[in-house]
């Protein structure tokens, strides 16, 4: 039986709130599963000092995944070498397990250009702020794989008010027609800002939305990351090679919670209960995953305390090399607009080039 | 004499929805997080707990919906507010504003009006993230059928917002967000309005009209001061709505010196500043001293914000396009 035939409301588990095993531990070796871990605690860490920067006015506004490491990296870790990740603009810890530099996610935040240009050989698409807008990318990238015979599969990820979003319906109703190798992962973190999960639709679960569209719809436990790896990589093997009849497209739930602000700009004490927070931290990815492994004899507390010491230190040299990257040149912004510059706006530059070596950088940066 | 309250223009916003709320049962507030939270610029703040949430409501994340509704609503004789969160959001609404929210009046031939007015906070300069800074106020204004009101003080805003939401026709009502907290006015405590389609005159001179909107009056007019002192004395007129143009304004204020500038944070092509410009072409060609200069934003996409200073204009800028057409 697939894992996907099963009630919409009834979430994939493998692990419980403790760490206990209550499901079936997918096929990952020691190194893999230790890997997991790592990624969790730099996502985290990363998370705290981002979220500490923009306090200390060396960011911009930054929006923290605190809580969703679990359905970030398990299902970021279920994706091989050649899949490509389409993120929303929170998958910090999904694109670093895609092999994004964590200096980039950095600059990105600080409003440098250079944030936006991905690394070639990265497969992770631009972040995309326009809420569900890239659903229907995920859908035409994974459709244009198929029909040149690429065979990879394509994860993208929104959240849950996205699926009240026109262009989430259309991505995925298209996926379902031209049957494309994608894997819709809802990060269902319970708000979308201030709106609760039952306000944005009437539907009991959004998994179950698959099923207008002919395709499978599955919730998983997305604070349970070995759960969340199990079911996302057979989401991907599915995408790639179905049994006769069953669709490539998934729609997965991932039900978790954000512990921090929407972005730091927001302030959720306006509307929700401190207590609600707390039963959710009580399901913290980290620890759960930590005490499995730790049961496991996999992890120790030289070992934790080996990653603590290499994840602060990527951390803050991902900072140093974020903050020590030149302030952008005034003329990016001509840059990439166009394969080439037309005549006005070589016209337009010129006239700013020359305002700017007559008047200096003070005549744009007066307040 | 009625009282007054020192407000800033969010605020301001805000007051004006709250009086109108009070006067008239059928206007409500729709959108995304202008409920329990107050909108995300406080704009919203207060209301739910004072009228409710059948008059405050938050909807589903669904711009379409949003404004479709409103629509809806509307075409029934409500007068909703419908809030979208950062103007960069309003595309998923687009088709709705343009195919219905314009169109409602003329394809019913009179029997629906939509006395309906869409907010939203645009424009640059607070470093935020993508998508939350462009200004693209000349695509609603090229739509016929809505007016496009941009308030510019604390004072403007109330009473241009109730004079949208009385208004029988749909009003794009875009809030300039850099100076959402920039400075206070003395604000009426009881309801007023102001005329739609009206420009005010924020400071005489017989050099040169400058006319401008929105966050860039105040760049301009301290170009205006500075200039003042080298002895070039500036007219600057604040448009407040630019659709419909103050065509007899902006004609008067030209042909007292003949010469034009034109500031906005718009990109240059097919910007505002161009239809003033042909606007001044049609009417004063014969009292034309220079050419009409326009001190816009590039025609790029508005970069991420380590960039925005340099995308904006600012006094320097509007000085020197000042000089030149003064200079011409
Ligand atoms: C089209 C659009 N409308 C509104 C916004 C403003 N906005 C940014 S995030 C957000 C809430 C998104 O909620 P959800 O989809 O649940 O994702 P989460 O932020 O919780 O990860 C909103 C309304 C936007 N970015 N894009
Ligand atoms: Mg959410």
């Amino acid at each position: 039986m697939s894992v996907f035939d099963r009630a919409y409301d009834d979430p994939v588990r493998v692990l419980d709130k403790d760490g206990e095993v209550v499901g079936d531990v997918p096929d990952l070796d020691d190194e893999e599963l230790v890997g997991m871990y790592r990624h969790m605690r730099l996502a985290r860490h990363f998370d705290e000092r981002a979220v500490s920067l923009q306090r200390q006015g060396r960011m911009g506004t930054y929006p923290p995944l605190s809580g969703q490491e679990g359905a970030q990296i398990g299902s970021a870790t279920a994706l091989d070498e050649d899949d490509w990740m389409v993120p929303s603009y929170r998958e910090h810890g999904a694109a670093l397990v895609r092999g994004l530099p964590l200096k980039q996610t950095l600059l990105y935040w600080m409003g440098h250009e250079a944030g936006n240009a991905t690394p070639e050989g990265v497969n992770v698409f631009p972040v995309a702020v326009p809420i569900a807008s890239q659903v229907p990318h995920a859908t035409g990238a994974a459709w244009a794989s198929k029909l040149r015979g690429e065979n990879d599969a394509f994860l993208c990820y929104f959240g849950d008010g996205a699926t009240s979003e026109g262009d989430f319906h259309e991505g995925v109703n298209f996926a379902g027609v031209f049957d494309t190798p994608t894997v819709f992962f809802c990060n269902n973190n319970q708000w979308a800002i201030s709106v609760p999960r039952e306000r944005q639709t009437r539907s009991a679960t959004l998994a179950q939305k698959a099923e207008a569209y002919g395709i499978d719809g599955v919730q998983v436990d997305g604070m349970d990351p070995l759960a969340v790896y199990s079911v996302t990589r057979a989401a991907v093997e599915k995408a790639r090679d179905p049994e006769t009849d069953r669709p490539r497209p998934t729609l997965i739930e991932a039900i978790q919670y954000r512990f921090g602000a929407h972005t730091t700009a927001d302030d959720p004490t306006v509307y929700r209960d401190e207590d609600e927070v707390d039963s959710w931290k009580r399901k913290d990815p980290i620890p759960r995953l930590e005490r499995y492994l730790r049961s496991e004899g996999v992890l120790d507390d030289e070992r934790v305390a080996e990653i603590e010491t290499v994840v602060e230190a990527r951390v803050a040299e991902a900072i140093e090399a974020a903050e020590s990257e030149a302030r952008p040149m005034p003329e990016e912004m001509f840059e990439h607009a166009y394969a080439e510059l037309p005549p006005e706006l070589e016209r337009q530059y010129e006239a700013f080039a020359a305002f700017r070596d007559a008047h200096g950088d003070e005549a744009f940066l007066e307040e | 004499m009625s009282e007054t309250q020192n407000l800033t223009l969010v605020q301001a916003v805000r007051d004006g929805l709250y009086t109108e709320m009070r006067e008239d049962d059928e206007v409500l507030v729709l959108g995304q997080d202008v409920g329990k939270n107050g909108g995300v610029f406080r704009a919203t703040e207060g209301l739910f707990d004072e009228f409710g949430g059948d008059r405050v409501v938050d909807t589903p994340l669904a711009e379409s919906g949003i404004v479709g509704a409103a629509v809806g609503m509307a075409a029934m004789g409500l007068k909703p507010v419908p809030e979208i969160q950062f103007s960069g959001f309003m595309y998923p609404g687009f088709d709705q504003i343009v195919s219905h929210m314009a169109r409602f009046r003329t394809r019913s031939r009179g029997r629906f009006n939509l006395p309906m007015t869409l907010r939203a906070p645009y424009g640059g300069g607070i470093r935020a993230p993508e998508h939350h800074s462009e200004s693209k106020e000349a695509f609603y204004a090229h739509e016929a059928g809505l007016k496009v009101v941009i308030p510019s003080t604390p004072y403007d805003a109330k009473g241009l917002l109730a004079a949208s939401i009385r208004d029988p026709d749909p009003v794009i009502f875009l809030e300039p967000k850099l100076i959402y907290r920039a400075f206070r006015d003395e604000v009426p405590e009881e309801p007023y309005t102001l005329p739609i389609g009206e420009a005010s005159t924020r400071r005489e001179g017989d050099d040169v009209a400058v006319f401008t909107y929105g966050a860039m009056t105040r760049p301009t007019l301290e170009a205006a001061e500075a200039l003042a002192e080298e002895g070039i004395d500036c007219e600057v007129v604040d448009l407040r709505t630019v659709s419909p143009l103050d065509r007899e304004a902006i004609v008067e204020a030209f042909e007292a010196t003949g010469r034009a500038v034109v500031v906005h944070e718009a990109p240059k092509t097919g910007g505002l500043a161009a239809e003033i410009t042909a606007i001044i072409q049609e009417e004063s060609l014969l009292y034309q001293e220079a050419p009409v200069k326009r001190v816009a934003g590039f025609d790029v996409p508005y970069p991420l914000y380590a960039l925005e200073d340099y995308y904006l204009p600012t006094a320097a800028r509007i000085e020197e396009g000042i000089k030149e057409a003064v200079e011409f």
